[in-house]
């Protein structure tokens, strides 16, 4: 069993996916959508532990030997990205359960469910996978749910949202193909571990260069980097609220694994940090997105947009930790995707409480909150802190490597603006709580504490924004751990 | 008991008392007692660490460890002790000046008012005792955090608005130039820990340590150097127990406290002195004295007055720190106390009046000495104290302070100190002298003096919080050279 | 010149479709021509993995007598890669269901808001949103905003601010 776990990892939730379509009762596929994403934490955890002792983990597709067969491969870096999805999914799955039946019809849901555990399967295999043209088929299986789940938000601009996120990501997409393309014609090979050998012996060719910026250009889509990032913050606010949080926490963490899967492992770091100066091109656009992005979350009166446009400028943060080049900025980076998938999945979360009770996340109707939901509201200030990164919270750990990161390539200035980004935070984070808490209550009697079906995933992940800000201690090992992977190159 | 554990029982204490505040809030007088005895459990706790610090120990407690090689550990030294018996001490008369002044001013939302109280003395307890750069900073944001709803207590725009300015420029400061700060050192050094004679010597040099040591200095904004001290005054629109306690003795002190740990323990007053690192920010604080003195003298809001001349008071620490030798140090640490009992003095008389009378502007003052005797009598104590009058707390720590300047032959600093202490005379004695020897408005002469002169004092909690806090700045006095004793390992290990 | 031209017309096809498919899919706003042309843009890629895949006088990879290896047989036979032709199947089917979801969608927006034209669309968003603001008293905002005088401020009538 344990030495099929590579494949359990995305068989699981790929098979309850049609089961669930098939289902006419909702309560039935939710259930089965829970012991899906169970499930998959379970593996993904089981997965950890056999890479911590192992090292790599290979798992050849139907017996086919690599590299001419698929093979999956799983290190400390994709075994981490795993942990990360499945925790959020085990996480969000029983929260759906209860947000999902007040915000899409009736009859739609086992649908959803469906789409929800294909758009699972999606993210997991891009990550469990060691075949490049597996990445491409896995992320257009969670990118298309991904498009149904957002379309399927009770307001009408969840349509248009989820339509101009399907062009912009399947024009990303059909990048990331065509630099697929170009490096099997370089190389004649699609395994990950293969390329990784074959690449250095033509990283002189034009069409190899080529091929990465379409690649580059293909990832930056799909992790929304500014200036690319257009598609995202419509598709978070107006989603369903458990499909925000989900997706928020997961999909564009997913992005960011492929980018540095991509660009560190196969073509490696000397290449993409020497020849191509990945550093230098992308730490301008790290900055503008963490600064500008922020700045433009302050101005939004929607607080699921507000966030959404966090997100970006986090974003921001995770590729800055990859722009610093060095194993404390890869630390930082990949010790971000965890973080703020906790934060941000717990913030998203509250606001979903807000929609049920109320039924609108505009910043108006937050006032008086904080008495009439306090637990909600209370989730929310402790996911905002982390986002500000008030120490004790795992903001403020992801964000002291990243420090610790620009000092030590003397970047100061870098320093600073990540310092003042963490201000335009507070400011935007700031002005919910105060609605919350400081202005009186104007509706009617309908908000009252959301029922514990929601409150419970939330706070599981506003409190473990908390713990693991106290207790870094094995996050911040595993995180190093896969970074001196990533700097290191292949296999070790 | 091993006194380590007496430092984990310094924040439970409080955070004890604030569950039985929670438990017991549908019963005010319950709510009060666990209130009051959690805050005397507390001082007895802090004593029992001074006596082992005076003995010679240094009590030390792990508490955790967030990140690798960068821990939250409590460890008491003189510096701290002080901080913390003056904080809890000053808790207990806080706690029972509020029990009259929230219920003579019938104020709402009473029981977050002593919920939050609690949860701001245990931050004020971490900040007291951290053990290294990390956990002062994780306290000192927890005090940010905790005090900001005791600062908008009213609710009101006016009250949202200056939370604004207070937590904006708190945070602002302690997230972009303090952690900034922290991290340098670490990149520089490697640790974070308080070490006896600092751990930059030998490490950093040249124009490092001035940038650095400004931006401590700047990034701990609870110190109020100008020009980031506008958060004080904003305060003001909180209860008056707040700014008794918060605004003139555990936020502001809490800054100070951090600037003068900072120099000692991380810098190390031997390495500031030779590099004259400090030089240009003593003259930072010398502006700030003077100017906050003279922006006291122009506010008629009796309050914002108290709130400058704090502004200004605070800087005295700072100079002495900055004056990096063990005398400005010692002088810094010892005008900590004295001018936390002048002050809550001053700030328990104001919220007195208040109470009865109603007036807030010093102009509105006169008379009423005649009607509140004991409150105007304690207001003369804590404003000659303030001044520096013998024989007052506030003259020895003056008095050691401007010897230290002299010591490190800076007159022009001397002078400020002096030129301060004129501008004090202005700005605090005429309120008294109008109290008492001029008639209240509408008084007409010819009313016999019996007329409208009944005594109408403050509830009588206040009377005896504010009492306490009067006789405090007398027998400090008397007991100076005990919290000089404290002090003395800091000046020693300095070699001065 | 030329002979670049001729020997790698198939790139050159390649590069026209793409951006055939890329013009029209930023350049329309009728959303179901903009999948038209991300259909174009998409098979211009298939394009270039087939044609990639074929070699010159190249048979059919069919396995003959027991042969088999990259690009030869076991006599020596020519065949053209079966790989990349394989993979663009999955990438076939894959773009058929991103046609057709796109469809969906796009029928989906019709029904919502009468219209199929991207700027009609963004004229009625902009409206929305502009009813979110108005109705949004976000305070702060305001109070950052209310400092400079906006154009609707100064456009708004005197005698309205005269009344209030």
């Amino acid at each position: 069993m344990s030495a099929h776990l590579p494949v359990l990892q995305v068989l699981v939730p790929l098979l309850a996916a049609p089961v669930c379509a098939l289902l006419r009762s909702a309560r039935a596929a939710a259930a089965l959508a829970v012991l899906a994403s169970w499930t998959t934490l379970a593996v993904a955890l089981a997965l950890l532990g056999e890479v911590k002792s192992a090292g790599v983990v290979s798992y050849a597709i139907g017996g086919w030997v690599p590299p001419i067969g698929i093979e999956y491969r799983v290190d400390m870096v994709n075994a981490w990205v795993l942990v990360i999805v499945g925790t959020i999914a085990s996480v969000v799955s029983p929260y759906m359960v209860v947000s999902v039946s007040s915000e899409v019809e009736r009859r739609r849901i086992p649908l959803f469910y469906a789409a929800y555990l294909l758009c699972l399967t999606g993210l997991l295999g891009i990550a469990v996978t060691g075949d490049v043209f597996n990445v491409f088929v896995f992320l257009e299986i969670s990118s298309l749910s991904a498009y149904a789940l957002i379309a399927m938000g009770t307001r009408r601009r969840a349509l248009t949202a989820a339509f101009r996120y399907l062009v912009m990501g399947s024009v990303g997409a059909t990048f990331i193909v065509i630099g697929i393309g170009l490096l099997y014609v370089m190389t004649g090979s699609l395994n990950m571990a293969d390329l990784a050998v074959l690449l250095p012996e033509v990283w002189d060719s034009r069409t190899v260069k080529v091929a990465y910026g379409f690649l580059g250009v293909g990832f930056c889509l799909k992790l929304a980097l500014f200036p690319l990032h257009l598609w995202l913050p419509n598709a978070y606010a107006y989603a369903p609220s458990a499909v925000t949080a989900f997706m928020a926490s997961t999909a564009t963490k997913v992005a960011v694994y492929m980018l540095l899967r991509f660009f560190l492992t196969i073509f490696g770091a000397p290449f993409s940090f020497g020849t191509m100066a990945l550093d230098r091109l992308l730490l301008p656009l790290a900055l503008v997105a963490i600064v500008s992005m922020s700045m433009v979350a302050v101005l939004q009166v929607d607080v699921k947009r507000l966030l959404a446009y966090s997100s970006v400028a986090q974003i921001g943060y995770v590729v800055l930790g990859l722009s610093l080049a060095s194993v404390t900025g890869l630390t930082a980076t990949l010790l971000h995707l965890f973080n703020h998938a906790l934060m941000k999945g717990a913030l998203f979360m509250a606001m979903g409480c807000v929609v049920y009770r109320i039924g609108s996340v505009h910043i108006d109707a937050m006032a008086g909150l904080g008495r009439r939901m306090p637990w909600t509201m209370a989730a929310f200030v402790v996911g905002g802190l982390s986002l500000v990164g008030v120490p004790l919270t795992v903001g403020f750990v992801s964000k002291w490597y990243l420090i610790l990161g620009a000092i030590e390539r003397g970047w100061w200035p870098v320093a600073v603006v990540v310092l003042l980004a963490s201000l335009l935070a507070l400011v935007y984070v700031w002005r919910v709580v105060e609605t919350a808490y400081m202005r009186p209550y104007e509706g009617d009697g309908r908000a009252v504490e959301a029922p514990p079906g929601l409150l419970l995933p939330t706070w599981v992940l506003a409190a473990a924004s908390i713990y693991f800000g106290v207790f870094a201690k094995s996050t911040v090992a595993t995180a190093e751990q896969a970074a001196r992977v990533l700097m290191s190159g292949v296999g070790s | 008991m091993t006194s380590g554990a007496l430092l984990g029982f310094t924040l439970l204490a409080p955070l004890a008392g604030a569950a039985a505040i929670a438990l017991l809030r549908a019963r005010p007088n319950a709510r009060e007692t666990a209130s009051l005895v959690a805050s005397g459990t507390l001082f007895v706790i802090v004593l029992q660490v001074y006596l082992a610090v005076s003995g010679g120990n240094r009590p030390e407690l792990a508490l955790a460890e967030p990140i690798p090689g960068i821990s939250i550990t409590l460890e008491a030294e003189p510096l701290g002790v002080l901080f913390a018996l003056v904080a809890s001490f000053l808790w207990i008369v806080t706690t029972m000046y509020s029990i009259g002044y929230m219920r003579g001013h019938r104020e709402s939302n009473q029981t977050r008012f002593y919920l939050f109280f609690a949860f701001a003395i245990a931050s004020a307890m971490g900040v007291a005792f951290a053990g290294n750069l990390f956990t002062l900073f994780v306290f000192y944001e927890l005090l940010s955090l905790t005090t900001f709803p005791l600062v908008t207590h009213a609710g009101t725009a006016k009250a949202r608005r200056a939370g604004r300015v207070y937590l904006g420029i708190l945070l602002t400061t302690s997230i972009g130039l303090l952690l900034l700060a922290i991290a340098w050192t670490y990149a520089i050094t490697g640790t974070l820990d308080f070490r006896e004679g600092g751990i930059l010597e030998g490490r950093a040099a040249g124009a490092v340590v001035p940038v650095l040591l400004g931006l401590y200095v700047f990034g701990i904004g609870k110190a109020a150097v100008m020009p980031l001290h506008r958060w004080l005054p904003a305060a003001m629109v909180a209860p008056t127990p707040v700014s008794a306690l918060l605004h003139a003795v555990a936020v502001v002190k809490a800054g100070v406290f951090a600037v003068l740990k900072v120099t000692v323990y991380v810098f190390g007053i031997d390495f500031l002195a030779e590099a004259g690192a400090s030089a240009w920010l003593t003259w930072v604080a010398a502006a700030t004295i003077i100017l906050g003195s003279l922006v006291a003298l122009t506010k008629d809001n009796l309050k914002a007055r108290l709130a400058y001349s704090t502004v200004s008071q605070l800087s005295y620490v700072v100079l002495g720190a900055m004056l990096a030798s063990s005398l400005g140090v010692g002088g810094g640490g010892m005008h900590i106390v004295t001018h936390a009992f002048g002050k809550i003095t001053l700030f328990f008389c104001a919220g007195a009046i208040y109470v009865v009378a109603h007036k807030t502007e010093v102009s509105q003052m006169r008379g009423l000495g005649r009607t509140m005797p004991v409150t105007m009598t304690a207001f003369l104590i804590g404003a000659l104290s303030v001044v520096g009058v013998p024989p007052l707390a506030g003259s020895i720590s003056k008095w050691y302070l401007l010897g230290a300047t002299l010591d490190a032959g800076q007159i022009g600093l001397a002078a400020v100190l002096v030129v301060s202490t004129l501008l004090n005379v202005a700005y605090l004695l005429p309120i008294p002298i109008l109290a008492f020897f001029s008639k209240a408005e509408g008084e007409t002469a010819d009313r016999g003096p019996q007329g409208g002169t009944a005594i109408s004092e403050a509830p009588v909690w206040c009377l005896i919080a504010l009492s306490i806090a009067a006789l405090g700045c007398i027998a400090l006095f008397f007991w100076a050279d005990r919290v000089y004793q404290l002090l003395q390992p800091i000046a020693a290990a300095a070699g001065g | 010149m030329i002979d670049l031209f001729v020997s790698h017309y198939n790139y050159w096809v390649v590069i026209l479709l793409m951006m055939v498919g890329f013009y029209t899919l930023i350049s329309r706003g009728n959303l179901v021509k903009k999948i038209v042309g991300l259909n174009v843009f998409q098979t211009s890629v298939f394009m270039l993995y087939i044609s990639m895949g074929r070699i010159k006088g190249g048979t059919p990879p069919i396995l003959v007598d027991g042969g088999c290896g990259h690009g030869t047989g076991a006599e020596g036979a020519i065949y053209s890669n079966p790989l990349p032709h394989v993979l663009i199947l999955t990438a076939i089917v894959v773009g058929i269901a991103v046609t057709s979801v796109g469809l969906a969608l796009a029928v989906r927006v019709k029904e919502a808001y009468g219209t199929m034209e991207e700027d009609e669309i963004n004229r009625i968003e902009a409206e929305m949103e502009e009813a979110e603001w108005r109705r949004g008293r976000g305070e702060l905002i305001h109070e950052f905003l209310g400092k400079f005088p906006t154009r609707r401020a100064l456009s708004a009538p005197r005698g309205a601010e005269a009344d209030a």
